[in-house]
């Protein structure tokens, strides 16, 4: 049976598809979000020269990771809608948005209250923080400026030739930060794990890893969902539902 | 088991404002965006709902 | 009736542009002197110290040539997107992505180059010794147009939006971040008597690549915002 990949490129089959998936992926977000904070905080051991304070690093790296992870699969999505002009992969690149903004400020707001007992300021300004930080600025810019465009096309279309800019530019512009971080500061300041990780540690910073994946894509679902209603709200089908929500 | 009583668990070796300020914000964090994405659900669904209701397409 | 040449094309454009932008002289101006007026708030902030100036000139200098750049951008596109030349350049026969060029050459002539010809002087108010006023100059003269070249995208993407200009900002800005690490960091090198060689050949490298990229994205986006 050939599987016609272009099916769910349409907002009316994929609606439904997507209503489906969003409970498995919250349970599945909330499985290993539960398993992975019980590693993290029942089994690994206490950091030598950190204390308890490094459990944070549960959070913080899944955040961090996530954000970048996100951005480029919303610049991805940007790219497919405008190769193959399918309305749905930009909605889904602004599902994404959001999601993906607030991982990073999650990724700067644990990375700042980890610095803190560690470094004993509140801002470090690091490679890895600061392009954190750039990345912000890049989410907020795509979501801005797809906010301030009326005409939903053009604000597609000029929203996604912004995320791919940007996504060329985050190799370069992390390269130049890291660059100015080692000049500026000497021995290195960095938010990163020593190489000698206790397994469990590992263990539990990928199951919150994956935790926070499957958290966005259910997310990412819904919000999709609620855009594609926004937009197909004259159209039948969207009709047909309202009444059945009635 | 880490920690010899639950006391100790949430002193966090004295990092506790570090360590649940980072995971109280990130769960607020989480929370506020359920909240935000359900809002927008119930307004979409009174909208589409009242759009049939009187029949017409919404359009004055 | 007879399709202009390319090179006459590409020509007329930087001429015209250049004749307009003399025209309203104060639009020309107002770039400089705000450079100008930043550069000397500096001082006026953290205070007069003269090692201590001399260690944020780079940094001053850069943020400025930076905003005043920025500002500079919204006039790039807007007047012939109001009055409709934009249209027929998108619609004419040469190629959107030189034309564009054409256009950011002439704007960067009147907004980026008085920049690099006055920043040595606003140097000297730092009290930065001469080697590094001429890295400095060297470092803005091939900074400033890839600050031109990327902003020309974030101006294509925001034509005629409201509120373009804030937007523009939040747009850019972290785009510049790369030649601004690397235009300062020459400066500061060249104050501390270390090699600038490296810093000097990235920031060529970014300015062959915004050559390259920057008017092709930005054709991209003036395509977005016209049809």
């Amino acid at each position: 049976m050939a599987i016609n990949v272009w099916k769910y490129a349409s907002p009316q089959t994929f609606y439904p598809l997507a209503g489906r998936l969003v409970p498995w992926f919250f349970a599945l977000a909330a499985v290993l979000g539960v398993v992975g904070l019980y590693i993290g905080f029942f089994v690994a051991p206490t950091d030598f020269q950190q204390g308890e304070s490094y459990r944070i690093i549960f959070v913080h790296v899944p955040a961090a990771w996530m954000s970048m992870f996100l951005y480029i699969v919303m610049a991805g999505w940007c790219a497919v809608g405008m190769v193959f002009n399918t309305r749905l992969s930009f909605m889904m690149a602004l599902a994404i948005a959001p999601t993906g903004a607030m991982f990073t400020f999650v990724a700067l707001w644990t990375g700042s209250l980890w610095g803190k007992p560690t470094w004993g300021t509140w801002w470090v300004w690091d490679a890895r923080l600061t392009s954190e930080l750039i990345l912000l600025f890049l989410y907020i810019g795509f979501m801005s400026l797809h906010a301030a465009i009326d005409d939903v096309r053009r604000a597609d279309r000029a929203a996604g030739l912004l995320a791919l800019v940007g996504a060329i530019n985050v190799p370069i512009i992390y390269f130049s930060v890291k660059w100015w971080n080692t000049l500026h500061q000497g021995a290195s300041v960095s938010l990163s794990r020593s190489p000698s990780m206790a397994s469990t540690m590992l263990t539990a910073m990928l199951l919150m890893s994956l935790a926070a994946w499957m958290y966005a894509i259910a997310v990412s679902f819904l919000r999709v969902r609620a855009i594609i209603l926004e937009r197909e709200s004259g159209s039948d089908w969207v009709r047909g539902l309202g009444s059945a929500a009635a | 088991m880490n920690w010899g009583s639950a006391q100790a668990f949430f002193a966090m070796g004295g990092y506790a404002f570090y360590v649940w300020g980072a995971y109280g914000v990130a769960a607020a964090c989480i929370l506020v965006e359920l909240l935000v994405l359900s809002r927008r659900r119930r307004t979409l669904e009174r909208d589409l709902s009242r759009k049939d209701a009187d029949g017409s397409s919404g359009q004055t | 009736m007879n399709t202009l040449g390319l090179a006459p094309a590409l020509a007329t454009i930087v001429r015209r542009d250049l004749i307009l932008a003399l025209r309203r002289r104060s639009d020309v101006l107002t770039t400089f002197f705000f450079f100008v007026i930043v550069v000397s708030l500096f001082p006026l902030g953290v205070g007069p110290e003269p090692a201590m100036l001399r260690t944020i000139a780079p940094g001053v200098v850069w943020v400025a040539a930076l905003l005043a750049s920025m500002l500079a951008l919204g006039r790039l596109f807007a007047s012939d997107f109001s009055d409709g030349t934009l249209e027929q350049l998108v619609l004419s026969p040469q190629p959107l992505v030189l034309l564009v060029m054409a256009k950011v050459l002439a704007h960067w002539l009147v907004t980026g180059l008085p920049l690099v010809l006055i920043a040595p002087a606003l140097g000297l108010q730092f009290d930065l010794p001469a080697p590094a006023l001429g890295v400095m100059t060297t470092a803005l003269l091939l900074g400033t147009p890839c600050l031109s070249l990327i902003g020309a995208i974030g101006a294509a993407l925001t034509l005629g939006v409201r509120g373009a200009d804030a937007l523009l900002a939040v747009l850019v800005l972290p785009l510049y971040i790369p030649v601004l690490i690397f235009g300062a960091g020459a400066v500061s090198a060249s104050a501390a008597g270390m090699a600038v060689t490296g810093h000097l050949s990235l920031l060529g490298a970014f300015l062959l690549i915004a050559l390259v990229l920057g008017p092709l994205a930005a054709a991209a986006a003036l395509r977005i915002a016209l049809e």
